[in-house]
C-alpha cells in the first residue's frame, strides 16, 4: 500500500514537466502548427531556469526571487524561441517537422553550450522547495499524493481547465481553432491567420520554457545534457493520445509519468530485471500508444502542419 | 485616422454606390486583373460573367480587402475606401459568399458566425447566447431557416450556402457578392435562390459571379463580362441574348461538341452490383451501388457531388476499400484488387483532383507520362529506366495533344489548370486503355479546353471504349452521355436514356426525390 | 523576367542564407564571450592544415556519407528518419554479436558476414517506423526519436551485461565495453585511423544514386515521397515502397556502425554514434538529398565536428557549439529553399529591381 502511495505520490509531480509542454503544444497544434522543437525549447528553459538562482547563490542558498526569475526567464525565452519558429514556419512556410528538428538541435545545442561555459559541470540548486496545502495535505493518501507538492505542480493542473476555457469559451480560442481547422475561412472572416498562429506558438512556447525550467529549478534541482531526454517529443505524442483536448492530455501526461516512476520503485515492486529496460519504459509506451491512437485522425486539426498563403488558391 | 473617420461614416449610410476604377492586380506570370473599372448603385444586381480564369475571383477578393490590388481605387458613395483585411469591407456593409464556402466543419453555425461578430468578443468570454439571437433574427427575417447549433458538417450543400448567406447577413451586409452561387446546386435549388435574391433586391445591392448564362439573365439588371482579366463588355442584361453573351465571353463562338453517334451495342465492360463504401468519416458513402457500363458508350453520373462520386471512382479504381458488393470488369472480379492489377487490366481514370493526385507535381512532364509504366517497355528494360524512350514519348505526346510548356523537362505543377488536364489525358488515353473513368474533367477549365476533351471523349467512345463520366455540370452531361445516371446518397436513383434527360427531371432525381413520387 | 535577375536573385539569397548562419552562430559565440573569427578559424581551416587532422576529419565523413545516402534514400520517399542514431546503435551490436560469436571464421567470410549483420540489425530498427508509418500512421518523426531512446538503453544493456569484456568484468573496474574483436574483421587504415571504409561510401553513393534515379523500384519511392496520392493512383504500393525505403535507411545506418567499429574502434564502447545520426540528417539536407551533394556536404560537416572538438582548448568554446551549427543550417536550410521557390516574392523583388532602373535611366 505504502508503495502504490510512493509511486503515485511520484507521478504527480513528474507529470507536471510533460503536462505543462504538452498543453502549449496542444495550443500550436489546434492553431495548425506542428511544433516538433518543444524538445530543444524545453532544454533552453531548464538551462535558463537553473542558471539565474546558480549565478547568484553559487550552489548556495537563494531568495526565492531568483528561482522565480529563473522560472520566469525560461518562460520568456521558450515564448522568443517559438516566435523565431514561427518566423520560420509561419512567415517563410517552411515545412514544420524538418524546421522542427532544426530548432530542437539548435536548443539543446545551444542549452549545452552555454552550460560548459557558464557552469561547467554537475551542479545542484536548492530550487524551489515543496508546499504542502494547509489541512488537505494531512488527509492520508490523496494528502501524500495530491497535495504535498510544489507550487508549480497546482498551478500545472490548474492550467488544465483553464487551458479548456480558454479554448471553448473564448474568442481568441475560436480565433486559434478556426485558423487550425480552416485557415482560408478564418481569413475571409478577418481573421489574421498567421498573426493567431504566432500567438498560440508563443503561448505554447513560453509553457515549453516553463516546462524545462520546472524540471531544472524544481523537479531534480540540477541540469544535465540528458536533463529532457526527449520529454519534449513525448509532449508532442501526447497531444495527438489526447486528441488535442486538455482533459484527456491530463490523462497521458499521468499515464507516461507512472511509467517514468517504476524505475525508482524497481526494488519495492521486486521485479528482477536489468534497469536499462525500465528506463526504456516510457519510451515503449509512447510507442505502443501512438499505434493504436494514430490512425483515428478525426479530431485532428485540419490544417495541421500546413502554411497559410492567402494568395495561392487550391 | 483619416480613412477610420470614413469607415464609420459608412457604417451608418447605405451603400447607394460603388465603384471600382481601374483595378490592378498582378500574380507571378499573369495579369490577373488589368484596369478594371465597375460600378453598382442600390436596390441593383450586376452579373460578373466570364470562364474560368478570366479573374472574377480576383477582383471580388480584391473589393473584400482579401487581396491588394497593385492600382486601382474603390469608392463607396464617392468617397475613397481603402480596405487592409475583410474586417474594413464588413464594417462597410459589404458581405461575400465565397464559391467554396468559408464554414469551418468541425463549429456549429452559431461559432462560424462568431467567428466575424466581433460585438460578441467580450475580453473574458465569447458571448455565444448574442450571436445565436442573432442567427435566429436574421434567419427569420429573410426567411433563411437555419439551426443555429447544427455542426457544419452535418449540413447538406444547400443548408450550409444558407449558412453562409445568414453569416453574411449577421454581420451586416448591405451589399452582398456571390461567387457562382449555383454551382453545386440542383436545378430547384437553384431557382429557389434566384427568387430569394430577387426578394433580397429590395434592401440590397448584388453582385452575381456567373458562368451560367440563364441565370444571370432572369436575376440581373447589368452585366459585365471579363475576359482574361479585362472588361470586354458592360451594359443591361436585357438587351442580349444568352448566345451572345456566351461569345463575348470566349472571343469567338464555341460549339462544343455533342454525342450524335450511333448506339454502339457493345458488350457490357463494367458491371457494378450492389457496393458499399464507406467514406473517410466513416459513413457509407456508397450503399448498395448498381451499374453497368458497356463497350462504346459513354455512361454519365449526375448528382450533386458528396453524394458517393468521390468514393465510387476511388473504389473501382483499387484506391479505396469496399465494404461489400462486387465490380466486375470484362468478366473479371476487380472489387478488393490493388490499383496496379486493375491498372493491368486496361482501366483508364482521369481523377478528380488533378493537380495532387493526376500528376506528381514536382515531377517533369516526362516523369508523369510513365507514372503507370515506370516498369514496363519501351520505358524500362530489367527496371532500368531507359532516358531516351521516355524522352520521345514526352516529345510525341506533347505534339500530339498542344500541350503548351516551355519543354518536357518542366515540373508539371507549373502548368496551368488545363495542360495540366491534358497531360493526365496524354497518359491516360495513350496507354491505349479498354475503360475510362472521367471524374469532373473539365472543372475549372476553359472553354477551349473543354472543348478540346470533349472531343478526345467522344473519340474513345466511336473507337469502341466504355466511359464513365462523373460530372456536375448538366450541360456536359446531356451533350455526351448515352444514358446518365443519377446518383444520390449513394444509389442510383434512376438511369435516364439520352433523349429522356433534361434539366428538370434531372434536378428532381439529384435532390432525392423520385418523378413518380413528383407526379402524385 | 530575365536570366541575369534569376541568378542575381538566387545568389543573393543564398548567400543571404550564409550571413544568417553565421550571424545566428556569431550570436550564441557574442554570450560566450570567445573570439568570433578565431572560432571559425579554428572549425573550419585548423583541420585542414595538417594530414592529421585530415584523416580524422575523414574518419567522421564516412559514417555520415553512408547514414546520410540512407537519410536520403528515406526523405525522398517520403519519410524523415532522424532514427538513424539508434539505427547505428543496433548495427553495432549485430556486428559485434558476429565477430564475438564466431571469431574463428576465415576472414573473407566472418567480414561481410558481420557486415550483413549490422545491416540487418539496422535494417529492423528501421522496418519498425516505417510499417507503424505505412499501416498506423504514426508520424516516423516521434517513433525513430522514441526508438533512438530504446536503443541507446538497450545498447548501454548490450555492454554492461551480456557483452561485458571478460578482462573489466575480471579487474572489476566494470567500464562499460565488449572485449576487443578478433583481428579478421578489421578493415585497413590507409594513413592514421582513415580506413578504407571511405571506398565503400563512395561506391554506395554511386550505387544509390543509380537505384534512385535510373531504375524504376527508384522512380516510384521517388513518386511515393513527391505526392503520395498521385503515387497510389499511379498503382504504386506506396506503403510498401515507404516501408522499404526506410528498412534501406535503417540498413545504411547499421551498415555505418559496422564499419565504424571494424575500422575505427574495433571493440564495442558507449559514444560510438557521436550524434551521427542527427548530423546525417543535415548533411542530407545540405547535400540536397542528392548522392553527389551528400559526398561533399559529408567532408564539410565532418570537418565542423573534428573541428569542434579542437574548440575548448583553442578557444574555450565547447565541443557542442558544431550542434548549435548544424540546428542552425538545417533551419536556414529549409527557409532558403522556401524562399527560392516563393514565386510572388521574386515577382515582388523583380517589379522593386526593374523600377529601380527605370528611375537610374530616366
Amino acid at each position: 500500500m505504502d508503495l502504490i502511495v510512493n509511486i503515485l505520490a511520484m507521478t504527480v509531480p513528474f507529470s507536471v514537466a510533460l503536462l505543462l509542454a504538452s498543453i502549449g503544444e496542444m495550443f500550436n497544434q489546434r492553431s495548425g502548427v506542428f511544433n516538433l522543437g518543444c524538445e530543444g525549447i524545453m532544454a533552453m528553459g531548464a538551462f535558463l531556469g537553473m542558471l539565474i538562482p546558480f549565478s547568484v547563490g553559487q550552489g548556495g542558498h537563494v531568495s526565492q526571487v531568483y528561482n522565480v526569475a529563473g522560472l520566469l526567464a525560461a518562460t520568456v525565452c521558450g515564448a522568443l524561441l517559438a516566435l523565431f519558429f514561427g518566423l520560420i514556419v509561419i512567415t517563410f512556410r517552411a515545412p514544420q517537422g524538418i524546421a522542427g528538428i532544426g530548432l530542437q538541435m539548435f536548443g539543446v545545442g545551444t542549452a549545452g553550450t552555454l552550460f560548459r561555459h557558464f557552469v561547467g559541470g554537475t551542479q545542484s540548486i536548492p530550487g524551489i522547495p515543496d508546499t504542502p496545502v494547509p489541512l488537505l495535505s494531512r488527509i492520508p493518501v490523496v494528502g501524500d499524493i495530491f497535495f504535498s507538492h510544489n507550487i508549480l505542480v497546482y498551478i500545472a493542473f490548474l492550467l488544465v481547465p483553464v487551458a479548456w476555457y480558454v479554448l471553448f469559451k473564448t474568442s481568441w480560442g475560436l480565433k486559434v481553432r478556426a485558423v487550425g481547422s480552416y485557415p482560408r475561412a478564418a481569413d475571409s472572416m478577418g481573421i489574421n491567420v498567421n498573426r493567431t498562429r504566432y500567438e498560440a506558438l508563443a503561448l505554447g512556447g513560453a509553457l515549453a520554457g516553463l516546462a524545462g525550467a520546472y524540471l531544472s529549478v524544481c523537479q531534480v534541482k540540477m541540469f544535465s545534457d540528458e536533463l529532457i531526454a526527449g520529454r519534449g517529443f513525448i509532449a508532442v505524442a501526447l497531444v495527438y493520445f489526447g486528441h488535442w483536448h486538455p482533459v484527456k492530455i491530463m490523462l497521458g501526461a499521468l499515464l507516461f509519468s507512472f511509467a517514468q516512476t517504476i524505475q525508482y520503485n524497481v526494488q519495492g515492486l521486486g521485479i528482477n530485471l536489468p534497469y536499462e529496460f525500465f528506463v526504456m519504459l516510457p519510451y515503449v509506451v509512447v510507442i505502443v500508444v501512438l499505434a493504436f491512437t494514430s490512425k483515428d485522425q478525426t479530431s485532428s486539426p485540419a490544417a495541421l502542419g500546413k502554411p497559410f498563403n492567402r494568395e495561392i488558391r487550391t | 485616422m483619416g480613412a477610420r473617420c470614413v469607415l464609420e461614416s459608412v457604417m451608418e449610410k447605405r451603400i447607394k454606390s460603388l465603384r471600382m476604377e481601374d483595378i490592378t492586380k498582378r500574380f507571378p506570370g499573369v495579369l490577373a486583373s488589368d484596369h478594371i473599372s465597375l460600378s453598382v448603385d442600390e436596390g441593383e444586381i450586376l452579373a460578373l460573367v466570364g470562364e474560368n480564369g478570366a479573374g472574377k475571383t480576383t477582383l471580388m477578393n480584391i473589393l473584400m480587402g482579401i487581396y491588394q490590388q497593385d492600382e486601382g481605387r474603390i469608392f463607396i458613395n464617392g468617397e475613397e475606401v481603402h480596405f487592409k483585411g475583410p474586417d474594413d469591407a464588413f464594417k462597410a456593409g459589404l458581405g461575400m459568399v465565397h464559391q467554396q464556402y468559408m464554414l469551418v466543419p468541425g463549429m456549429t453555425v452559431t461559432e462560424n458566425v462568431a467567428l466575424g461578430y466581433k460585438q460578441a468578443w467580450k475580453p473574458l468570454k465569447l458571448d455565444l447566447s448574442m450571436v445565436r439571437d442573432r442567427v435566429m433574427q436574421v434567419s427569420q427575417h429573410y426567411g433563411l431557416a437555419v439551426n443555429p447549433d447544427a455542426y457544419v458538417w452535418q449540413l447538406s450543400v444547400g443548408e450550409q450556402q444558407r449558412v453562409e448567406l445568414v453569416k453574411t447577413l449577421c454581420l451586416g451586409a448591405r451589399f452582398l457578392i456571390l461567387d457562382e452561387p449555383t454551382s453545386a446546386l440542383t436545378p430547384q435549388e437553384t431557382d429557389e435562390l434566384i427568387d430569394l435574391l430577387k426578394r433580397m433586391k429590395n434592401e440590397l445591392s448584388i453582385i452575381f459571379i456567373s458562368h451560367k448564362l440563364n441565370e444571370v439573365k432572369s436575376l440581373s439588371d447589368k452585366i459585365a463580362i471579363l475576359r482574361h482579366g479585362k472588361v470586354v463588355f458592360s451594359g443591361s442584361t436585357d438587351d442580349y441574348l444568352p448566345r451572345q453573351i456566351a461569345a463575348m465571353m470566349t472571343g469567338h463562338e464555341i460549339t462544343l461538341p455533342e454525342n450524335k453517334e450511333q448506339d454502339f451495342n457493345g458488350e457490357t465492360a463494367l458491371s457494378i452490383k450492389n457496393l458499399c463504401v464507406r467514406s473517410d468519416r466513416g459513413f457509407l458513402a456508397l450503399d448498395g451501388f448498381s451499374l453497368d457500363v458497356r463497350q462504346g458508350e459513354i455512361v454519365g453520373l449526375a448528382g450533386v457531388s458528396g453524394n458517393g462520386q468521390r468514393e465510387l471512382a476511388e473504389a473501382i479504381n483499387g484506391l479505396r476499400n469496399v465494404e461489400s458488393g462486387s465490380i466486375d470488369f470484362f468478366g473479371t472480379e476487380i472489387t478488393g484488387r490493388s490499383a496496379s492489377f486493375i491498372i493491368s487490366q486496361g482501366m483508364g481514370y482521369i481523377p478528380e483532383e488533378r493537380n495532387v493526385e493526376g500528376i506528381v507535381p514536382s515531377f517533369s512532364i516526362k516523369e508523369n507520362f510513365i507514372l503507370k509504366d515506370s516498369d514496363r517497355p519501351p520505358f524500362a528494360k530489367h527496371r532500368i529506366i531507359s532516358r531516351k524512350a521516355v524522352s520521345d514519348n514526352a516529345e510525341e505526346l506533347r505534339k500530339s495533344f498542344d500541350i503548351r510548356c516551355p519543354g518536357v523537362n518542366t515540373p508539371a505543377g507549373s502548368l496551368s489548370g488545363g495542360n495540366i488536364q491534358k497531360v493526365i489525358l496524354a497518359r491516360e488515353l495513350t496507354r491505349s486503355p479498354k475503360f475510362l473513368i472521367a471524374v469532373y474533367p473539365t472543372r475549372g477549365l476553359d472553354m477551349g479546353a473543354i472543348e478540346f476533351i470533349h472531343q478526345e471523349l467522344l473519340k474513345k467512345r466511336r473507337e469502341g471504349i466504355g466511359i464513365l463520366l462523373i460530372s456536375e455540370e448538366l450541360e456536359e452531361l446531356m451533350n455526351l452521355s448515352d444514358r446518365i445516371a443519377v446518383i444520390y446518397k449513394g444509389r442510383i436513383q434512376k438511369v435516364l436514356n439520352h433523349g429522356e434527360a433534361n434539366k428538370e427531371n434531372l434536378g428532381i432525381l439529384m435532390a432525392g426525390l423520385k418523378e413518380e413520387d413528383d407526379n402524385e | 523576367m530575365n536570366r541575369n535577375f534569376k541568378i542575381i536573385y538566387k545568389l543573393s539569397i543564398i548567400l543571404l542564407a550564409v550571413l544568417a548562419t553565421l550571424l545566428l552562430s556569431s550570436f550564441v559565440l557574442i554570450i560566450l564571450g570567445a573570439d568570433i573569427i578565431q572560432t571559425f578559424y579554428t572549425i573550419i581551416i585548423t583541420p585542414l592544415t595538417r594530414m592529421g587532422h585530415l584523416s580524422e576529419v575523414l574518419v567522421r565523413a564516412v559514417p555520415l556519407c553512408v547514414i546520410a545516402l540512407g537519410v536520403a534514400v528515406a526523405y525522398r520517399s517520403g519519410i524523415i528518419n532522424i532514427g538513424a542514431e539508434g539505427q547505428m546503435a543496433m548495427g553495432i551490436l549485430g556486428f559485434t554479436t558476429v565477430a564475438l560469436a564466431l571469431p574463428d571464421l576465415p576472414r573473407a567470410v566472418l567480414l561481410p558476414f558481420a557486415l550483413l549483420a549490422s545491416v540487418l540489425c539496422g535494417g529492423l530498427w528501421g522496418f519498425i517506423p516505417g510499417i507503424l508509418k505505412s499501416k498506423l500512421q504514426v508520424s516516423e518523426l516521434l517513433s525513430t526519436v522514441m526508438l533512438n531512446y530504446i536503443a541507446a538503453q538497450f545498447y548501454s544493456f548490450c555492454l554492461r551485461v551480456p557483452m561485458l569484456d571478460p578482462a573489466e568484468a575480471l579487474s572489476g573496474a566494470g567500464t562499460p565495453q565488449s572485449a576487443r574483436l578478433t583481428a579478421s574483421i578489421e578493415i585497413g587504415r590507409i594513413t592514421g585511423r582513415m580506413h578504407y571504409g571511405i571506398l565503400i561510401a563512395l561506391v554506395l553513393a554511386v550505387i544509390v544514386y543509380i537505384f534512385m534515379w535510373k531504375t524504376s523500384f527508384g522512380y516510384k519511392m521517388r513518386a511515393s515521397g513527391a505526392q503520395s496520392r498521385a503515387a497510389r493512383y499511379g498503382g504504386i504500393n506506396v506503403a510498401a515502397y515507404v516501408t522499404v525505403a526506410m528498412i534501406i535507411s535503417g540498413a545504411f545506418a547499421g551498415l555505418a556502425g559496422g564499419i565504424e567499429i571494424a575500422a575505427v574502434h574495433r571493440r564495442a564502447i558507449e559514444g560510438i554514434t557521436n550524434n551521427y545520426g542527427f548530423s546525417a540528417v543535415v548533411v542530407a539536407l545540405f547535400g540536397m538529398l542528392h548522392p553527389f551533394g551528400i559526398i561533399p556536404a559529408s567532408f564539410f560537416f565532418a570537418l565542423l565536428i573534428y573541428g569542434s572538438t579542437l574548440t575548448p582548448r583553442a578557444v574555450g568554446v565547447p565541443a557542442n557549439i558544431v550542434e548549435v551549427m548544424q540546428g542552425l543550417i538545417i533551419i536556414v536550410i529549409v527557409t532558403t529553399q522556401m524562399i527560392l521557390q516563393n514565386n510572388y516574392l521574386e515577382d515582388k523583388v523583380y517589379r522593386w529591381w526593374c523600377s529601380k532602373k527605370d528611375v537610374k535611366e530616366a
